[in-house]
């Protein structure tokens, strides 16, 4: 087996979802590229002075401009004629959906041949679990609490991949852990693609999400079976490609394995909030055809 | 070859000289002009660059971040809320040692919004770890350009730079100047070819995080930087004048200190108008000088103290003020005459803010105010220069 081009030893919790997510996406891309990551867990787990577990090129300046970074790494490679070498950014939800998204939005605008990749973990895991524009309905984080008044985070989770659409990309996808041979086929396409390409991958936190050991995988594959995560890919802003679904789960399968939610199925209320996340789920199937 | 240009074109001109990889801007007056002006050069195809509008001035800056780490000469251009905008990406740039070059527009900070001319905004940047040099006209503007990037992207140095003018009294202003010689800039001017970069042939990590066993070293060496980079910046600015037959002087420059009892402190374009009170001044028998700040950062104390240690009493005029203290010159030159031998009065004002006029006889109430300290106490240690009397 070839060494990965993420090399082990750096500080992920066990069981984190995101160095997965990387490895898949680095081993798809290959050796000759370039990262650009903002600040977060993954630049804070990879990059202590003087280690770093990246064998590829990689550059990190603060939290909400890794997308401006790597155009101005993407404008130079052009620059010196070296266009064959791949750009990616690779970041979390807080820094894509959030604090990032105005650079985000120029890189798109000016057309770079970037790939941002999001790790979307769906909170500020590295602060410590406070809500994100990412945070599903209703999950608990530690700036959506639970209370006598609330039921946790009271929006849903923004439509990060229909923003990247919006802005006529030619190349946008979600992805997941659990399904790795989509992922890498979607990070290949991303890069053959001329122009910016969005990539969202869903990447369970075990301390942000709780769940039991060992199941991040599970949780990874439960969220797509749901049709809470559906896996598409549109292509010059149409819909190509959607990841079927065989035998569709209840939202509940998924939610009650995950502390974040433990609320909904005890409190006031809750079963009210089970029900409308099962209508976005039932959204999701008829939006993008997961059924057959 | 000498012409009567606006600042602005000539700021554009000189960059093109300097032939940078990478131009990313984002407009803001009133340092727009030049920035236009650099677009017609690349449309032209007078300028072979990549040039990038990006979506703010945080991007512009932060866009160079990736570019001069992949190994580009980068360059951009902000004032005011753009440089504050910027403020963030500042920091990180000098902490990474990446030698961008920006040509900073001196305008005031809004609340209330103003357009018009003050050093607030630059002198806010003061920590930011950017070598800051204030040019008097735009022909000091002018040549500043390539010897901030031969000073910055000196490998000993690896510090960024900005060359501050002030904003439209310099970048809108028409007056005779001398165009920079391309071929004598590329002599003066060896391309950028830094040791690190972003290859994947041979994978470096940028930006890395450090924690406490690491983080001092880091500001350790940048602050070694900053202190080679005083010798650096006399020695180009002897080199520039060798090849192009113009020079300023090094960290600083001084006008009629000889026998000066009062003694000025300026920096940036007011310093024309100073020269004109201190010659009007000089034929009456005042005997009144002036030393030119060209180097804020680094702080050139050890040449203030040359220059400075005859004079009676020093005013410092300035156009920026913190709130709660005084004005930052002043704080700084008092600062690094504390431990010396020199006794000498200081006082200072704040002038020009938001872009109010100071004229000659301005100067001479202030040279006015400055001369009685001399023989009586200190009445006014500092003060916010030309009020409305209703608000005082």
């Amino acid at each position: 087996m070839e060494e990965s081009l993420f090399a082990p030893g750096h500080r992920a919790c066990a069981g984190c979802g995101m160095p997965t997510a990387i490895k898949l996406v680095l081993d798809a891309a290959g050796p000759n590229t370039i990262v650009a990551s903002p600040t977060g867990c993954l630049e804070v787990t990879s990059t202590p002075f003087p280690e770093s577990s990246w064998r590829v090129p990689w550059v990190h300046s603060l939290f909400e401009n890794a997308a401006a970074v790597a155009s101005g790494v993407e404008i130079a490679l052009k620059r010196f004629g070296k266009t064959d070498t791949n750009v990616l950014v690779i970041g979390g939800d807080g820094s894509t959906f959030d604090i990032g998204i105005g650079a985000i939005s120029g890189m798109f605008d000016r057309g770079h041949r970037i790939t941002y990749v999001c790790y979307d973990n769906e909170a500020y895991m590295n602060t410590g679990v406070q809500r994100s524009g990412s945070t599903p309905f209703c999950a608990k984080t530690t700036t959506t609490p639970t209370g006598k008044l609330s039921l946790g985070n009271p929006r849903p989770k923004k439509d990060m991949p229909a923003i990247a659409v919006a802005h006529k990309v030619p190349y946008v996808a979600t992805a997941s852990i659990a399904y790795p041979v989509d992922l890498r086929r979607k990070v290949k396409r991303s890069l053959e693609a001329d122009g910016p390409a969005y990539i969202q991958i869903n990447a369970p936190c075990i301390t942000g999400w709780t769940f039991e050991a060992g199941d991040t995988i599970e949780q990874a594959r439960l969220v797509v079976e749901t049709c809470l995560w559906p896996l598409y890919e549109y292509t010059d802003g149409v819909l190509t490609d959607v990841k079927k679904i065989r035998r569709k789960r209840p939202v509940t399968d998924y939610l009650k394995t995950q502390g974040r939610y433990k609320h909904l199925f005890k409190a006031e209320g809750g079963a009210e909030v089970l029900a409308q996340i099962q209508a976005m789920a039932d959204a999701n199937a008829e939006k993008f055809g997961l059924i057959d | 070859m000498r012409k009567v240009v606006e600042g602005s074109y000539a700021i554009a001109d000189a960059v093109r000289c300097c032939s940078p990889d990478v131009v990313s801007v984002y407009p803001i007056t009133p340092q727009t002009h030049i920035v236009e002006h650099l677009s017609e050069f690349v449309a032209d195809g007078k300028l072979d660059c990549e040039y990038i509008n990006v979506d703010s001035e945080f991007s512009s800056l932060s866009s160079l971040i990736g570019a001069s780490a992949a190994g580009a000469r980068t360059y951009t251009s902000t004032t005011s809320q753009g440089l504050a905008l910027m403020f963030e990406v500042l920091y990180n740039v000098s902490g990474m040692r990446l030698p961008i070059v920006m040509t900073t527009v001196n305008r005031a900070l809004s609340a209330p919004l103003s357009i018009w001319n003050d050093q607030q905004d630059a002198l806010g940047a003061r920590d930011s770890g950017w070598i800051q040099i204030y040019a008097e006209n735009v022909q000091e503007a002018i040549d500043l350009t390539p010897q901030l990037y031969k000073i910055s992207e000196d490998p000993k140095i690896l510090t960024p730079s900005m060359s501050c003018m002030d904003g439209f009294i310099l970048t809108h202003v028409y007056e005779p100047v001398d165009f920079l010689d391309e071929e004598k800039v590329k002599e003066f001017l060896p391309p950028f070819r830094p040791e690190y970069v972003l290859d994947p042939k041979n994978p470096k990590t940028f930006g890395a995080f450090a924690d406490p066993s690491w983080f001092t070293e880091f500001k350790y060496l940048q602050f070694q930087a900053m202190e080679r980079a005083k010798k650096k910046i006399t020695e180009v600015s002897k080199e520039f004048e060798e090849i192009f037959g113009r020079g300023y002087g090094g960290l600083i420059d001084t006008y009629a200190t000889e026998d000066a009892e009062v003694v000025l402190v300026t920096m940036g374009s007011i310093v024309g108008t100073i020269k004109e009170a201190i010659d009007e001044l000089r034929r009456e028998g005042v005997k009144v000088g002036l030393v030119k700040i060209r180097s804020y950062r680094p702080f050139p104390t050890e040449d203030l103290k040359v220059a400075l240690k005859d004079a009676n009493v020093i005013a410092v005029i300035e156009k920026d003020v913190s709130m709660g203290y005084e004005s930052a010159l002043l704080t700084d030159l008092k600062g690094a005459f504390y431990n010396s031998s020199i006794r000498t009065p200081i006082i200072g004002f704040a002038v020009g803010l938001g872009g109010r006029d100071i004229g000659i006889k301005h100067i001479r109430t202030m040279v006015e105010k400055a001369s009685k300290v001399k023989d009586a106490r200190i009445e006014s240690e500092f003060e916010i220069f030309d009020v409305k009397p209703e608000c005082l």
